[in-house]
């Protein structure tokens, strides 16, 4: 059994009280920090942690933090990102449904690390019915003067509020989150300046996701150099892995980076193997996002290494035989699944996300979507598939946001693993030509 | 449906629309607007007519037209009448591979509806729609506040029943959800 750190609690009657949360040693962390740290010394142990953004991109949490401007009599914000809308991705609203108060618990140790004194957590709309239970365990731990002014006696004041989305995908990414909280469309800014700089109303800025934000609670317990022991190289620490689509146990795992992914599919403890006794055909390991590839790619590296669930070895072999860990959004998929339909799917997704800002996102995913259907229907034309590369090609690297590029990499991929997949559903007579 | 009576907060949805506005720093209330929007939604019918849109730019003392933008840009703000209770079917990859079509032709085939259509008695909508952050209880469907998930024909048959009996407008707002985590 591996370590778990946020989710050990899962299965305790109630833990989504106050109570029983402290009971099961919640809170401690706040204790911690406030009254026998700095600041900067919880920084310095997020550094030394090697935690990574767990929104997607990876990004080393500390340096972000240590990024973030200061200036004088100008409030920061730290902004926790419970968008939460990548296809494949429910781990943050399992843990915020099952957990509340880790994530109440991580967004006040982190914003007394930042010197934040106003907080959000912008949730995505879908998810109302999860804003209410943050909202309770709010609720209980400004009554237990854990939030609010002179938190445990100290002089340290914070407050925290949950803002719920109106359903777009895009307020995911963290400039069009800033604009969506503001109460505009959400659409993403030009970059830079950077959040860090100025971000929400103009004012130095923290985005983090629900998983970054809770995993700060273990760090600031255990100590960062503890934590960095979990894990391999440059991925530490646990990771909250949400599996789904043709396996036997689909739910939220955590799991200490570095396992085998061929365990994680196989093993009783996770996803339990594939559904109806059928084989892996391929899988998307990272959210929709990220490069689909073969079974055989999946379990081992072109080199013939045994793949491990690490940033690292995800990525190995780069786009040509290499996926991504991403946001942790595992989707397997079984021997009769048409990959030409998934994709599908996914490129209708990315049409209906795109914001409209940019021409090769706006006019590209409507595209794709339309040649994808066509050609997943059996009526493409032989052209298409060519045609669906260089689309692709054009959108990648093209826009302000990197949704374009999520768009492009599951069209790249599907293309380059199954060609011959789309090729056979071309109609007879049209390859003739 | 179009011109709407007394467009105008209950005393309680004003109160949370209070409560909500102070939660934004001085001159940042136009940061309230989504979450209004959801009420206004909830207390109007179900969906944000022009009027409607009006009345929460009075509130917030904001331009219209910074509220019609908004309200367009987002999927969960209906900007036409939709049936009691929309039932919003998730169909991306994950529904997909476990049976998410399916779900919408027997929902369809059963209200005698197809997706964007609302029933004859106006009690359901249909729609579908992306990725809701439930793949693993795959395939799903959000009523309202509720994600009702691993659905099979027998499930879909009794939640259509009890929302029929129930005969309620369901919302996003609605505090008495369900969900099955
Ligand atoms: C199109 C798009 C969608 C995104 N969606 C999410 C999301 O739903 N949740 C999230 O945490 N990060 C999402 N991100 C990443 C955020 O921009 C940002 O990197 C992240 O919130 C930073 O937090 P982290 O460093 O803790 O991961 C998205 C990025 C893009 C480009
Ligand atoms: S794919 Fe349907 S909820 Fe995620």
């Amino acid at each position: 059994m591996g370590k778990k750190l946020l989710i050990h609690n899962e299965h305790v009657a109630n833990i989504h009280t106050l109570e029983v949360y402290k009971q099961h040693g919640g809170y401690a962390s706040v204790e911690k920090a406030i009254k026998t740290m700095t600041p900067e010394a919880i920084v310095e142990e997020v550094k030394k942690s090697g935690l990574r953004g767990r929104g997607g991109a990876g990004f080393p949490t500390g340096m972000k933090w240590s990024f973030l401007a200061k200036p004088e009599g100008v409030p920061r914000y730290l902004v926790c990102n419970a968008d939460e809308s990548e296809p494949g991705t429910f781990k943050d609203r399992y843990l915020m449904e099952k957990i509340p108060h880790a994530l109440v618990e991580g967004m006040i140790t982190s914003s007394f690390a930042l010197g934040v004194h106003t907080a959000y957590i912008y949730i995505r709309g879908e998810y109302f019915y999860v804003s209410r239970i943050l909202e309770k365990a709010i609720e209980e731990a400004y009554a237990a003067g854990l939030l609010g002014k002179n938190i445990l006696g100290s002089d340290y004041s914070l407050d925290l509020y949950v803002q719920v989305g109106g359903g777009a995908y895009i307020c995911g990414e963290e400039t069009a989150l800033l604009e969506s909280l503001e109460g505009k469309r959400g659409n993403p800014r030009i970059k830079p300046p950077f959040p860090a700089i100025a971000g929400l109303y103009g004012c130095p800025t923290v985005v983090n996701n629900v998983e970054t934000i809770a995993a700060v609670v273990p760090i600031v317990m255990m100590g960062g150099d503890e934590y960095a022991k979990i894990g391999i190289g440059r991925s530490t620490g646990t990771k909250l892995i949400s599996a789904s689509g043709h396996i036997n146990k689909p739910g939220v795992y955590e799991i200490e980076l570095g396992l085998p992914v061929e365990e994680f599919v196989y093993s009783e403890e996770y996803c339990g193997g594939i559904w109806k006794g059928k084989k892996m055909k391929a899988c998307i390991p990272g959210g929709s996002s990220v490069p689909i590839i073969p079974a055989e790619l999946l379990l081992k590296t072109a080199a013939g290494e045994p793949r491990l669930m690490t940033y690292e070895s995800l990525s190995d072999g780069g786009f040509a035989t290499g996926s991504m860990l991403g946001s942790g959004g595992f989707m397997v998929y079984d021997e009769d699944t048409s990959i030409p339909m998934n994709l599908y799917t996914l490129n209708r997704f990315y049409h209906h996300e795109s914001c409209g800002q940019c021409s090769p996102c706006r006019e590209g995913t409507g595209w794709m979507e339309k040649v994808a259907h066509r050609l997943a229907e059996g009526h493409g034309k032989p052209s298409d598939i060519d045609l669906l590369w260089d689309i692709q090609k054009r959108i990648e690297g093209n826009t302000i946001c990197p949704l374009g590029d999520a768009a492009a990499w599951p069209v790249a991929s599907a293309i380059r693993h199954f060609r011959q997949e789309f090729e056979a559903l071309i109609p007879k007579k049209e390859v003739a030509h | 449906m179009s011109s709407q009576k007394n467009i105008q907060f209950s005393e309680e949805a004003m109160a949370t629309v209070n409560k909500i506005i102070s939660r934004y720093p001085e001159g940042k209330h136009k940061s309230a607007l989504l979450p209004i929007l959801h009420i206004a939604q909830a207390e109007f019918d179900g969906w944000l007519s022009p009027e409607t849109m009006d009345y929460v730019a009075s509130i917030l003392k904001i331009q219209p037209v910074e509220v019609y933008e908004v309200a367009s840009f987002y999927s969960m703000y209906n900007l036409k009448p939709v049936g009691k209770c929309l039932l919003e079917v998730c169909r991306t990859s994950s529904c997909w591979a476990r049976g998410a079509d399916d779900v919408v032709n027997y929902i369809g085939k059963k209200l005698n509806i197809k997706p964007g259509e609302t029933s004859k008695d106006g009690m359901f909508s249909l729609k579908t729609v992306e990725c809701l952050g439930s793949c693993g209880t795959a395939p799903m469907m959000q009523v309202g506040a509720s994600f009702h998930e691993n659905l099979t024909p027998e499930k879909i048959d009794t939640i259509l029943d009890n929302y029929r009996a129930d005969g309620r407008r369901r919302s996003y707002t609605d505090m008495d959800y369900k969900n099955t985590l």
